[in-house]
């Protein structure tokens, strides 16, 4: 077993690692996702969705006390993230420096957008979930118009709305981004760990492409729901 | 066909090069590219100009040695409709009369160019060398089928057992990676019998050495196998994945001697 600890010495043990936490992070996005869902009133409403935001701190009770298993979760992801960052800086380190001299003219036969641009995507995703956080958790003044701790729903809408929908619109930006990591991100798990083969293929790119609309397609409804105004402050 | 070239020259290891036009007319279109540029190294030695270094051998195909990238794709895969191209199968009725060529060597920091179009692949020698073997008992020949192999198994073996180790699949790669090759070496005797002796013990000791050769890493893009002459897949990339996990989980640690292998 101890073995396994020596993984992140290797490209091959670095790319598992990223793997690894990919896959947390594909699984908290479905989460949050569904979670965000609550915002439209054919499915809960403002009051509902206030009470989820606050009941997010009840999570497994009563075995968890308050805010606990919140907490353990948090620190999961963040570990995740530190991890699948550092896995990806290291690798495209030695990615760079392998082609040491590019070529004059280069093509690509097959190659989807995807799979080029997922060191763009997720440093735009970084970025963006850093803002995220300053925007909706923290609710940094100047960030946030007018932030009022408790009142989600309410810190939503606002939120997205404020500095003529530039938010909104960022956060459109960033599930497009989303979408992509996903689509190259989620198809890649199985190949890093060796789940994949020329039969399983094809429908695991299937299964990369449902999850990547529906994840990005789910969270884009609520910026959309803002700005054609179908999300009204409660 | 008039055709001109824009072709790197660079005089030795470690120099600077640069690109050099050269026009060339009168090509037939049933000439192969290789011949193509037989044709304008006889022009620049008839001129008393210094002839473009090329590597190339047995012109059918299998020997992997014609480390070129035309325009912009390894062994110019491209311009044929049919897979499995190297230079030497590439005709030039697939380029339009009048048409600029660029053509550069393979270009990877494990690759360094030795000539004009040369490149030195001893980095893929030392992979091979860390595991690309089995251990047996030699003596007499063993009887035929005294070992039973499923034929999907054999089948598996000999698909990967096709590469050539022409080093397109690392030229091809946006990050100069050489897991497509090094997946094949290790695949074709992971996959039989014979293998299993050392299997755990290849995966890493091969891993560590592709590593050590400063080779990029795997994003899972795939112009590795859209470039492949022998059409290798990327099933044997998700194959050492998986085994080099088994050997981590079982504590296997490298024993390859890296000296050798140093850059």
């Amino acid at each position: 077993m101890v073995g396994a600890l020596t993984l992140y010495r290797s490209t091959i043990g670095r790319k598992i690692i990223m793997a690894l936490t990919g896959l947390v992070g594909v699984g908290f996005t479905v989460g949050h996702m569904y979670g965000n869902l609550k915002a439209f009133s054919f499915i809960g409403g403002p009051e509902y969705f206030n009470e989820y935001a606050e009941g997010l701190r009840e999570l497994g009770a009563p075995i968890f006390g308050h805010g606990h298993l919140l907490w353990i979760v948090r620190l999961v992801l963040l570990a995740c993230i530190v991890l699948h960052v550092w896995a990806a800086v290291t690798l495209y380190q030695d990615s760079s420096q392998a082609r040491n001299v590019r070529y004059a003219q280069q093509k690509t036969l097959q190659a989807t957008l995807a799979s080029l641009y997922m060191r763009v995507g997720g440093l735009l995703l970084f970025i963006f979930i850093i803002y995220h956080m300053a925007h909706l958790t923290w609710g940094i003044p100047g960030i946030h118009p007018n932030f009022t701790y408790g009142e989600a729903y309410n810190n939503l809408v606002y939120g997205l709305s404020s500095y003529f929908y530039l938010p909104a619109i960022f956060y459109l930006i960033a599930m497009v981004a989303l979408g992509f990591h996903i689509y190259h991100g989620a198809w890649s798990v199985f190949q890093t760990l060796g789940l994949n083969n020329r039969t399983y293929t094809q429908p695991l790119r299937a299964l990369s492409l449902t999850l990547a609309i529906v994840i990005a397609g789910g969270f884009a409804m609520i910026p959309l729901a803002v700005i054609f105004g179908i999300l009204q402050p409660a | 066909m008039n055709l001109t070239l824009r072709i790197w020259r660079q005089k030795s290891k470690g120099a600077s090069g640069q690109f050099a036009s050269y026009p060339i007319s009168d090509v037939s279109p049933d000439s192969s590219f290789l011949e193509m540029l037989d044709l304008l190294n006889e022009e620049l030695m008839n001129k008393g100009e210094e002839p473009i270094a090329f590597d190339h051998d047995c012109r059918e195909g299998i020997c992997g040695m014609c480390s070129m990238v035309i325009n912009g794709v390894a062994h110019g895969q491209d311009r044929e409709p049919v897979k499995q191209v190297t230079v030497c199968q590439l005709h030039m009725r697939r380029f339009k009369d009048g048409e600029t060529i660029t053509i550069e060597p393979w270009r990877a920091q494990a690759f360094p160019v030795l000539r004009d179009l040369i490149v030195d692949r001893t980095s893929f020698d030392h992979i091979i060398q860390a595991g690309g073997f089995i251990s047996v008992g030699t003596g007499s020949a063993p009887d035929a089928n005294s070992l039973p192999i499923p034929k999907s198994k054999a089948d598996y073996s000999m698909d990967a057992a096709a590469c050539i180790g022409c080093g397109a699949c690392v030229a091809a790669c946006p990050n100069a990676s050489a897991m497509l090759f090094t997946s094949a070496k290790i695949a074709h005797l992971n996959a039989l019998p014979q293998g299993q002796t050392e299997r755990y013990q290849r995966v890493v000791n091969m891993v560590t050495v592709m590593d050590h050769e400063m080779f990029g890493n795997c994003t899972n893009i795939g112009e590795c196998a859209a470039v492949c002459p022998k059409e290798i897949s990327l099933d044997f990339i998700a194959n050492l994945n998986r085994d080099m996990m088994v050997a981590s989980f079982q504590g296997v640690t490298p024993t390859v001697s890296l000296n050798g292998a140093n850059k």
